[in-house]
């Protein structure tokens, strides 16, 4: 086929002349980056959280959870994007809905993605602290009773950090999984890497070049990732305990 | 407040339907090719041979790393120039095949995960009788382990097939008119965004937890 290489391309001034189109694909990187920990950061609180209800000895925390998961879980992601987008702000009262239209449209989509990949999450990662309670014998609940605690006490000092530590592997695949899933949110016009793939093609009529850095970049994620993860792993191994599911 | 409209639904429902065929359509495609393809991909892997283990690892895990929105975008670039390298320029609706080749490869990955585990899980001692009957290492694999294989891993195979069903929306970035496409065009249409998009949310959710529901019930079923 006679595709013309050209991978100097990515040193050639955009059209504004402010930067190169590397700097686009740093820019889409970056942002990449900060709207997949920040809803990260929502989805473990909320997820631990959620997760903590479900286990709970009363019915209605724990139906409010399952509730929450299912509805989260069974709506496709690209649909709660746009709920959150386009419908959200419809439904709020006017004055607000109005003052949020009227925010800057990167505010608005980024706040958009974040709420809905970090709620999205949540769901999962609350499925994961469940299973991860679940998997603590009975014996250490009932022992942090006896010795006083009060069973938020018992959750934080006993249940969670053992739960937490066994969930590492699962959580390590969500998390990879928000960094993949932020791409979703190029489809309302949010300029991460996914859609910075887009638009260096459209600019550059290079496409592949574009496409396959973005590739790699988001390998290199990956990677990453999963390093870090097994660093943290690591590092809270509690001496004694075969944890991780190893 | 917000006042509802709910009335340019029923009039939408003919194109609504056609785009909910085309959803079912790829996700009926991609759950076919990803499974045999996964199947395959599977058997590869635990491959005795070393390089063809690591081709179908190396396959896997790229599919794998990458986001499904890249992998749409990237076969919407490929496939159209290939598919006319092969077939010349009439083959029809290029965004529908690209997104035919792009599920079903993508999905095949994550299958072939699931059939692994599954294939792993069937005892070894099968294999061994297997091949003390004097089964070829294909006709255990075939006649033993894939079969029992299967039938444990139904549930996941099913609960990814509902994954995969969710995950047809994104065929929005290459502007195919599934399901959520169609509903979205209606909205844009009318002026009745809000309207459009609860209404589909509404009913893949009725869909998705309703098919879950059923996966949940066979599961219980399987483990009596």
């Amino acid at each position: 086929m006679g595709y013309h290489w050209n991978w100097a391309v990515f040193f050639s001034k955009v059209p504004s002349g402010e930067t190169t189109y590397l700097g686009w694909f740093i820019s889409g990187l970056q942002w990449t980056v900060i709207i997949s920990l920040s809803s990260w950061a929502l989805a473990l609180v909320l997820g631990a959280f959620l997760g903590v209800m479900r286990t709970a000895p009363n019915r209605w925390l724990s139906g409010l959870a399952a509730t929450y998961v299912e509805i989260f879980r069974n709506i496709p992601l690209l649909v709660q994007l746009f709920i959150w987008y386009f419908v959200i702000p419809e439904l709020l009262p006017v004055s607000l809905g109005t003052s949020i239209k009227n925010s800057p449209p990167l505010l608005q989509q980024f706040l958009a993605g974040m709420l809905c990949l970090g709620l999205f999450t949540a769901a999962r990662v609350s499925e994961q602290v469940r299973s991860g309670i679940g998997a603590i014998s009975r014996g250490q609940k009932n022992a942090g009773l006896a010795i006083g605690l009060t069973l938020p006490q018992t959750y934080r000092f006993v249940l969670l950090p053992m739960a937490f530590r066994i969930i590492i592997p699962p959580l390590t695949s969500e998390f990879l999984n928000i960094f993949k899933n932020s791409a979703v949110i190029s489809t309302i016009g949010f300029v991460e890497l996914s859609r910075q793939a887009q638009q260096l093609v459209d600019y550059t009529a290079q496409p592949y070049e574009a496409f396959i850095v973005v590739t790699l970049a988001y390998l290199v994620l990956n990677v990453v990732i999963m390093a870090f993860m097994r660093w943290v792993e690591m590092h809270t191994r509690v001496p004694g305990f075969i944890t991780a599911g190893k | 407040m917000y006042e509802f409209d709910w009335s340019s639904i029923p009039g939408a429902l003919p194109y609504l339907w056609a785009g909910a065929k085309t959803t079912l359509e790829i996700t009926g495609l991609a759950i076919v090719v990803g499974i045999i393809w996964g199947a395959v991909l599977a058997v590869m892997r635990l491959s005795a041979n070393r390089v063809v283990a690591w081709l179908a690892a190396s396959y896997v895990n790229l599919f794998r790393s990458v986001p499904l929105v890249m992998v749409i975008l990237w076969f919407f670039l490929i496939v159209p120039s290939l598919l006319k390298a092969i077939f010349g320029e009439g083959i029809g609706d290029i965004r529908l095949a690209s997104a035919f080749t792009a599920f079903a490869l993508f999905e095949a990955a994550y299958y072939s995960e699931i059939i692994r585990a599954g294939i792993q899980s069937v005892s070894r001692g099968q294999v061994s009788a297997a091949f003390a009957l004097g089964l070829t290492y294909g006709q255990a694999m075939r006649l033993v382990v894939l079969p029992q294989a299967f039938r444990n891993m139904i549930p996941l195979l099913l609960t990814q097939a509902i994954i995969l069903f969710q995950d047809t929306s994104l065929v929005y970035v290459i502007g195919l008119a599934d399901f959520f496409g169609a509903a979205y065009k209606v909205g844009d249409r009318d002026g009745r965004i809000v309207e459009l998009l609860l209404f589909a949310g509404a009913v893949y959710f009725v869909f998705c937890f309703g098919t879950s529901l059923l996966v949940r019930q066979y599961q219980r079923r399987l483990v009596k």
